[in-house]
This record gives C-alpha cells, structure tokens and sequence, in this order.
C-alpha cells in the first residue's frame, strides 16, 4: 500500500507542477500582470487547438498538415538513418577507409546544419524534398558517429570466437558485428527522431506549402502567439508518440543486455 | 594426429624491429591425447594455439594435421579462449548452435544437437537464458557445448578456466575430464598452473621464456579416469610436480627477471 501510494505520488506531484505554472501564467495573463499580446494564454492555446481541430486550419484540416510534417520526418528519418548505419559500419570496419574519409565527415559535422535548409529550398524547392534533405542531414551524422563507433568497438575476442566456430566474413558480419553495433545505433535513434522532427519544422518554417512548420511560421506572421504554441502542442505530442514506439522498438531489441536505469535521453 | 614443425612467429614492432614471440617449436600431439603446455606467464604459448587455430599465420614452420597442412580455421579444431567469448546477444541455445548454424546445418538440426550439449554440460533448463542472466562458471558452460558441438578432433584451450574461482575451476576441470573422454580428440591444453596440468594431462609440455620453445616434456604416468581433485594426492603426483617444477622453476625465474628489469 505504501509502495502504491509512493508509486503514484511521483506523477501527481508532475501534474500538479504542470497545472500550476499554466494557472498562474493564466492568472498573470487574466490580471493583466503580462500582456497577453505578446505572450498569448494557456486558455487561447486551447481555443486555438479546438479550433484546428474542429474546423481545420486556414491550411486545410489538421490532421493533414501534421501528416505532411510526419511523412517528411519519417522520409528524412529512414533514409538518414540507413545511411547513417550503412556508413558507419563501413568506415567502422574499414580502417584505411576510415582514415580517408573522416577529415571529410568531421569537416561537415562542424557546419551549422540548419543553415543548409535555405540551400536545400534552393536546390528542392518549397515541397516535402527540401525538409526531407534537411532531416536527412540532421539524423546522418548522429547515426553515423554512433554506428562508426560501435563497429570499430566490437569486441576482437568475440570475432576470433565466431570465426574458429566457422562462421565466414559475411557470417561474422551478421552475428558479430552488425548485433555488437546496434546497441550504439538503437541508443542514438530517440536523438535523431528529435532531430528528424527538427529538421522538418525547420524546413516549413523556412519556406513550404504544407506543413506544421508552415502554421507556426503564419502564426508568427499574424503576431498570433497561440497559434505558435498550439502548432508546438501538436508537434511534440507527435514526436513524444513516435519516441514511444522507437523506446519498445529499443526493448525488444536488447532484450539480451542486463536492465539498467537509464535517463531519458535529451532531445533537441 | 597434430604435428607442429619449427613453428616460429614474429611480430614487427616500430621500436625493437622484429620481436620473436615463439620460436623453432616443434610438438607432437597424437589422436586422443591430452597435452598440456606450460610456461611462465607471457611467454607465447597462446600465440602457438592462435596460430594452430588459424587466427594467426606462422612466421615459418608448418602445422598439419592428420598429415595435410593446416592454414587458417578448421571445421577439425575447436579453441576455447580464457574469456568466454559467448556472444551476448545470444540465448545460450543461439550459442550453441552458432557453430553448426556457420557451417550449414539446418535450423533443426543445429537446435538438436546444441540441446543435447546444453544438457551434457549441465545446462538444460537454461535454454533460453542469455549470458548476462548466467554465472561465471556456467558462461564457462556455454563456451564448452560451443566449441564441443562441432565435435572437434583437436581442441585447443588456452587457460580457460583462469578467470574462475578455485572451487568452480576444479569442478570444470573434472567435467572437462568427462566430457574429453567421451570426445576422445586431441587436446592442446595451455595454463600456467602446474598442478591443473599435471592433474588433467597425459604430456606436460614444459616452454621457456620467451621467446617460445619446447624445454622439456614429461609423461604424465598417472591412472584415468581420474578425479582432478583427488589425484593431487597421489603420491606420484607429488614427484612430478617436484620434477616439473625443478625445470619450470628456472623459467619462471628468467621470465620474472626479465620483467623486474625491463621496467
């Protein structure tokens, strides 16, 4: 009983935290403390949101703008994340490949990516192509660095191993090195779905047709700080779901590693 | 029968030229032996079973087997490793089936036979279990039925029961006992603790300091089956361990100078 009580006190006070900063916020707003031109209100997010729900956004209905953003950060997401593994490992097994190629890799890691959306605008236009190169890019490189790592990590006695019980190069690829490195690649895929989601926000943001990015960037327009919250609202409870399916994607991968707290890992 | 000729190996190093691990070794294993080689710590006796297991190319010298020549990794040779290198990915099932499932046997048929060598080893019941869930000594389990479902005509074992506590360590030795005279194939059998050698083997190689040669071998005239716990106190026991050690003895000592003066 105790245990229940203590099990559920830890949510309750969360929820109680959540309720109270939005109440005193909207107390704030209501007594005119702030003004709510500027900062908008927890009661006009939802009215806001209703709204879009309801009657559809001056975009067409919601559901669609938020599948327009959820196929280009999933397009981005996979195509990313297949080259991000692929690589990877390639570079990871291949030293003098390695040695080649990671100046190249490094330089690009330190260009400030999201600028690259206003080329990719350029160069794919206002559809989904240009959001999906830029979710692309995003999640890349955070697979990449994880895979490369987890390839050059393998363990040299477990290969040794696999090879006097017979296995050939593409045997110990798939038993040994291709499982040794996906405990690297699954713990950097929660980041690079955050990453995808950016990406492709980003993207409307910049310049689209469609899209959740799309409704936030007008709402800005307008001055309409609701509006910007509620196209937030409606991202993140995407990209919370989307992480939820990847974290049972994780368990029932690793279902072989020893249970270990883990923290939640940060997304950008 | 095994058959080491003048097997040498040398690795490049950058700051002393070439390093001569092991050198003009030359052995002899016959059919169903069991042969374990001794040494001072680091003198190369792994790098002779890594090249006899194929994971290292001899810099000279010729290993044959059966009279044809061994190159590379052997569907005849099994090698279990001082750590045990089970894959942790794996059920203990998944383990053992590894090796025939690398070299072609159907599902079933791997399945079949990795769950007779689970159960001859001790381990029935821990089929699905992974590595993580299991003891140290019972991941030493695991890496026997490995190596020991390919059915190997030369098992090389390279200390494996060094990471173990001494109670576990001669619990394995007498299964290992057990299990090899089911098995009946040649054993090349590594340590650098005498009494484990002279308790399981039929020859105790005695190595010198590196770089690696045969000193001296001894016949180990002891009755099988035997109980590696209690034939310790077999009086013969004590004479060849006094024997042994008197020409172990002086390499131990080299080795140990080497290493206290290197540094």
């Amino acid at each position: 009983m105790r245990t229940l009580l203590r099990r559920s006190a830890v949510p309750a006070v969360q929820i109680a935290i959540l309720v109270a900063l939005l109440g005193a916020w909207q107390v704030a707003v209501d007594t005119k403390s702030i003004s709510v031109f500027f900062f908008g209100s927890p009661s006009g997010t939802f009215r806001e949101l209703y709204e879009w729900i309801r009657r559809g956004t001056v975009q067409g209905p919601l559901w669609q703008q938020a599948w327009v953003t959820m196929q280009e950060t999933l397009a981005g997401f996979g195509i990313g994340v297949v080259l991000g593994v692929l690589l990877g490992t390639v570079l990871g097994r291949i030293p003098v490949l390695a040695r080649i190629f990671t100046v190249y890799i490094g330089t690009l890691n330190s260009v400030p990516r999201i600028v690259l959306g206003s080329v990719f605008i350029i160069w794919f236009g206002l559809g989904m192509g240009s959001k999906i190169a830029l979710a692309v890019v995003l999640v890349f490189f955070s697979v990449f660095f994880n895979a490369f790592q987890g390839a050059r990590d393998v363990d040299p006695g477990l290969i040794a191993n696999a090879k006097v019980l017979g296995a050939g190069r593409g045997a110990v690829l798939g038993h040994v090195v291709l499982p040794a490195t996906f405990s690297w690649i699954i713990a950097s895929l929660r980041v690079a779905f955050g990453l995808a989601v950016t990406g492709a926000v980003v993207g409307e943001i910049l310049g689209a047709t469609q899209g959740l990015g799309l409704l936030i960037e007008q709402a800005q327009g307008n001055f309409d700080p609701d509006g910007v919250y509620a196209g937030l609202v409606v991202t993140t409870a995407l990209a919370a779901v989307a992480e939820g399916l990847i974290t049972l994607l994780e368990r029932r991968l690793l279902r072989w590693k020893p249970r270990r707290r883990t923290a939640p890992a940060p997304t950008t | 029968m095994l058959e080491l000729r003048s097997l040498t190996k040398r690795f490049s190093d950058p700051a002393a030229g070439a390093r001569t691990v092991v050198e003009d070794f030359d052995l002899e294993v016959k059919p169903g032996e069991f042969c374990a080689l001794i040494g001072p710590t680091g003198c190369g006796k792994s790098t002779v079973l890594s090249m006899v297991a194929g994971l290292e190319r001899p810099s000279a010298g010729t290993i044959l087997a059966d009279g044809a020549e061994l190159a590379g990794t052997d569907p005849r040779t099994g090698l279990v490793f001082q750590q045990d290198n089970v894959f942790p990915w794996k059920t203990v099932l998944g383990n053992v089936a590894a090796g025939p499932r690398f070299r072609g046997a159907s599902r079933a048929e791997a399945n079949a036979r990795a769950m007779d060598w689970i159960r001859r080893v001790g381990l029935a019941g821990f089929e699905q279990h992974y590595p993580h869930q299991l003891s140290g000594g019972m991941r030493k389990r695991v890496a026997l039925a490995q190596t020991f479902v390919n059915d190997p005509r030369i098992l090389l074992m390279d200390e494996p029961f060094s990471g173990l506590d001494a109670q576990t360590r001669q619990i394995m030795a007498g299964e290992l006992l057990e299990l090899w005279e089911a098995l009946g194939a040649s054993v090349l059998f590594v340590t650098h603790d005498l009494e484990e050698a002279i308790a399981l083997a039929d020859r105790v190689v005695v190595l010198t300091a590196r770089p690696a040669t045969v000193k001296r071998e001894f016949t180990v005239d002891l009755p099988r089956p035997r109980s590696p716990r209690e034939i310790r106190f077999h009086p013969r026991f004590v004479e060849l361990h006094e024997e042994i050690w008197s020409s172990l003895g002086d390499e131990v000592r080299t080795a140990y100078t080497r290493a206290t003066t290197a540094s």
